[in-house]
């Protein structure tokens, strides 16, 4: 495939570009759903094409087209160009790309069980039985699904960059829904959307899916009459690792997007209400609370070798100790900042243009386990396993709501509570968090459907989350 | 993790070129009918072909910094062997991709469990005769959204821009074993931004399926001029208050009542609030998906073959019919409504073509009405909370007005809101329907033309500051 895409490049830069890049990438996946003890939809997708980014000037363009050839892979170099100089009728400020060294090599993600040697039949088999459990307990609505990408992909540039990667990733997710007279309420298993990394189909073994799905159909059941979540302007608010992943994806991760930052989602994503100048002295959180972006974490949903620009793999301070200190960046986005590549650019396919997202962006673990924390909480709430989630366009303001909440009274994790919700702005809230779960509770959570860009891109991106307690929260918003 | 193996394709076969060289969709839809036939002669199939060329144009700070095109080939198969359905997908048309294609869905239709309710194919009829389809716009240029961005961008006077201009055109095919075969053709073209003030956005937006009626320098002055009228606001004390809500907000409301509403995948779950011949709306609330529509985009049939047509949802607020994909309108025992999508195995029937009658007055005179309420622009990032009450979270964006007294009084601040969409919509609830309506673009191929409305309460429940 390095002919193709070296190919793509030479043809961009004879139509006029200055720099140029082209990737290659090849993608088949399959997503298998169960509902109500029927494999009811199973789709296999193929994708395979060659993409192409030249910049004339201080203006890029890019072009895609889903064929491999080496005409293809010429048009679209050309056509790539063509685009560039379009952008120059409307032209920025002078773009020098952020240096990187020209890396050549190769990488895996690392796969003990290929899900694509599973047998149909054993998919199904295991999807249509859970949801089958689910019914017998307690569930209306029971529904299953499995989900399987293998990606190579292969980059070069014209500054010398040879790359080419193989990625699989695989995850699983369940959940059971129980309809009352005026409402429902669901449980989901791992999280409200499964879980997934870079791994094989070892990793839906792990999940042990059958374990869990009588428990999770009894729990939603349960949630039907359970009492409303209490409508409180402050109270202690302990939350388990899934919905701090979710907290932190939000809230932290989008925040520290520098293409958010620098404006150029304003329109459609929305911005930032971080100020570049003062990153390294904002105070951001607590002392507990330090965040990373480390795209090397094995097995972890944001996992790879190289990002889609060539840059290697490497961990990015986020946050340290409270403070404000990195963003995650591409090389042009990092240049316009004077900062070094924070190698967090990619793209979900072929056709689309390589864009800052998270990699694995996750908070360090700290010193307390889920039971200190319960213990240590006089009167308040816990929640898990996020059910709703919405922010404002300069990721400050959130409310997101969990599918599951408990009364924490004396010490004592009490009777459950549904519909719970809270809300905050980020470094208020961040700045309450007193207690944080141990490395023993450090989960490396997968998000596969991570939505960005316009035309839109699906991110796959990871989360290592413990639970956490926060101070003076508002919760029980309701409508 | 890294151990590394040595470049190879995933896939066995060549893909390097057309079938022959052909890329007319109904060309390449029968030939892997064909395909099918050979390998199984008793499969049930059908076959989506899109073939097209989609770009966009995003600017921000003033400029473009993004701007991608795409060829785009697509090719969607489904076969059913004896009760086991499997679908599968391909980009591009070369022979060898396609014959793999056809070879996998066999096998994977022969291995997978049954599917008790797989509904059968779509039979032989015709679609309605409408084409929402612009030459000029399926062969536009980068250099005409680069005019557009620039104009937009000058119109502004000096105030920062943000947003994107799209163009879009694909040429589809449908056919099926069972002799369904149809063509259509849609483009589209939409170009919307912002213009920011140090403490406010304006935003404008217009869609159409020609290019050519996209007018850069009116959006431009248009979301310059509603940045300034909302710079400087103030902070609102949540709480109810009545509303009008713009056409996107609306659009935005509807795509939930669909979703979890009129979705026939959600009343037979038991998650839709919809009661068929109830009055649950406003007597003001007319609904309906219509392709036909001639301000609509998108191609007459849906993507299991079932042509499109005008489906009134809602009847001056009395709900009178639900979507249906062929497998829910199987369950239902009725036919299906022509709203399948390529997702419906995980999200049911979806509405393309959304189109929400319109009152008899103008934006402007639905202001004039209220009281003391809330001019609203832009809703953002709403989710919901439970389905069967539609009560959903989210924001305003892009501007918020106090009006007082029939006048906008003063620019406030971004609120949330947390609101039961229903209970928003219910009788004695809608207090006017503007009269100009607004077609808001869904991705390339589905849209709501929606008016203004003014509401009678709407909970806001904190400031977007805390």
């Amino acid at each position: 495939m390095y002919d193709l895409v070296i190919a793509a490049v030479e043809a961009a830069l004879a139509a006029g570009a200055r720099y140029a890049d082209a990737r290659v990438m090849e993608t088949r996946s399959e997503w298998m759903t169960a509902r109500n003890g029927t494999v009811d939809s199973l789709e296999r997708r193929e994708r395979a094409g060659i993409g192409v980014r030249a910049l004339i000037g201080s203006s890029w363009g890019f072009f895609a087209i889903p064929e491999l050839s080496p005409a293809a892979a010429r048009r679209a170099g050309t056509r790539a160009a063509e685009v560039a100089r379009a952008s120059g009728l409307v032209s920025g400020p002078v773009l020098e790309l952020a240096a990187q060294p020209p890396a050549q090599g190769s990488w895996a993600s690392t796969c003990l069980e290929d899900p694509w040697s599973v047998p149909l039949a054993e998919k199904g088999a295991l999807l249509e039985g859970v949801t089958r459990t689910m019914l017998d307990h307690g569930a209306d609505l029971a529904e299953a699904s499995h989900r399987t990408w293998d990606t190579r992909k292969w980059l070069a540039t014209s500054e010398g960059h040879r790359v080419d990667q193989h990625i699989v990733e695989c995850g699983a997710a369940m959940n059971a829904t129980a309809v009352g007279e005026r409402e429902t309420q669901r449980r989901s298993y791992p999280g409200i959307r499964g879980q997934y990394g870079t791994r094989g189909w070892e990793l839906v073994r792990e999940l042990d899916l059958p374990g869990n799905a009588a428990r999770i159909a009894e729990e939603a059941r349960a949630l039907l009459s359970a009492p409303a979540c209490p409508a409180l302007d402050a109270t202690d608010l302990i939350l388990g690792s899934e919905q701090m992943a979710l907290q932190i994806h939000e809230s932290v991760g989008h925040a520290v997007e520098l293409d958010r930052i620098l404006g150029w989602e304003a329109a459609f994503a929305g911005t930032s209400w971080l100020d570049l100048r003062r990153m390294g002295s904002l105070q951001f959180g607590s002392e507990l609370m330090t965040v990373t972006a480390d795209a090397t974490l094995p097995g972890a949903l944001g996992s790879f070798g190289y990002d889609d620009e060539g840059t290697p793999a490497h961990p990015v301070d986020i946050v340290r100790n409270g403070t404000w200190v990195g963003v995650l960046s591409g090389r042009d986005s990092a240049a316009l900042a004077g900062i070094p590549s924070g190698g967090a650019v990619r793209a979900d396919g072929f056709d689309r243009i390589p864009m800052v997202r998270m990699t694995n962006v996750g908070l360090l673990p700290g010193p307390h386990s889920l039971e200190e924390m319960i213990a240590a909480t006089d009167d308040g709430v816990m929640m898990d396993t996020n059910r709703s989630w919405s922010i404002d366009d300069k990721r400050l303001n959130f409310q997101f709501g969990c599918e599951i909440g408990w009364e924490i009274k004396g010490g004592r994790r009490g009777r459950m509570l549904r519909n719970p919700t809270y809300t905050g702005i980020s470094p208020r809230f961040w700045g309450s968090m007193d207690m944080l779960g141990n490395r023993s509770e450090w989960t490396f959570w997968g998000t596969p459907n991570c939505g960005k860009g316009e035309p839109g891109q699906v991110g796959h991106t990871g989360h290592p989350a413990v639970p956490a307690r926060f101070r003076g929260v508002r919760v029980g918003v309701r409508g | 993790m890294t151990d590394a193996q040595p470049a190879r394709g995933v896939f066995a076969t060549d893909r390097s070129g057309a079938v022959g060289g052909a890329t007319d969709p109904l060309d390449i839809a029968d030939q892997v009918l064909h395909l099918v036939r050979a390998k199984a002669a008793d499969a049930e199939a059908e076959v989506e072909v899109r073939h097209g060329e989609e770009a966009l144009t995003r600017f921000a700070s003033g400029f473009i910094h993004q701007n991608v095109a795409e060829e785009t080939r697509r090719v969607l198969l489904r076969v059913a062997l004896d009760g086991r359905s499997a679908g599968s997908s391909m980009d591009g048309f070369d022979a060898g991709g396609l014959a793999r294609l056809v070879d996998d869905v066999l096998e994977v239709a022969r291995h997978r469990p049954e599917d008790p309710d797989w509904p059968g194919l779509a039979e032989a009829a015709p679609a309605a005769g409408v084409e929402h389809w612009d030459d000029a716009t399926a062969s536009a240029p980068p250099d005409e959204r680069a005019r557009r961005v620039r104009e937009f961008v000058d119109a502004a006077l000096g105030l920062e821009t943000a947003g994107s201009c799209l163009t879009a055109g694909t040429r589809v095919a449908f056919a099926n074993s069972a002799g369904q075969r149809l063509v259509g053709r849609a483009t589209v073209a939409g170009l919307s931004g912002i213009a920011r003030t140090a403490t406010s956005d304006g935003s404008s937006r217009d869609a159409s399926v020609g290019l050519q009626a996209l007018d850069g320098g009116v959006l431009g002055r248009r979301a310059a001029a509603r940045a300034r009228e909302s710079a400087d606001a103030i902070d609102l004390e949540p709480g109810r208050y009545e509303v009008v809500l713009e056409p996107q907000c609306v659009a935005n409301m509807l795509e939930f009542l669909f979703l979890h509403g009129f979705n026939g995948r959600a009343v037979q779950e038991g998650r839709s609030f919809a009661r068929l011949g109830e009055a649950q709306f406003d007597r003001s609330i007319t609904l309906l998906d219509d392709a036909t529509d001639t301000g609509q985009v998108g191609v007459a049939f849906d993507a299991e073959g079932t042509p499109k047509r005008r489906l009134e949802v809602v009847r001056a607020g009395v709900t009178t019919a639900i979507l249906h994909t062929r497998r829910t309108a199987r369950k239902a025992g009725t036919e299906s409504t022509g709203h399948a999508t390529e997702e419906s195995g995980q999200r049911g029937a979806v509405p393309a073509n959304v189109v929400l009658a319109a009152g008899d007055r103008p934006t402007s005179a639905l202001v004039a009405q209220v009281e003391r309420g809330l001019l609203v622009t832009d809703f953002w990032y709403t989710r919901i909370l439970d389905p069967r009450t539609l009560v959903v979270t989210g924001l305003t964006r892009n501007g918020v007005w106090l009006v007082e007294g029939g006048r906008v009084a003063r620019p406030v601040r971004n609120l949330r809101f947390t609101q039961s969409f229903i209970e928003a919509l219910a009788p004695g609830a809608v207090r006017g329907v503007g009269s100009e309506r607004t077609l808001i673009l869904d991705g390339l191929e589905a849209a709501s033309l929606v008016p203004a409305l003014h509401l009678a309460s709407w909970n806001f429940t904190g400031g977007a500051r805390g």
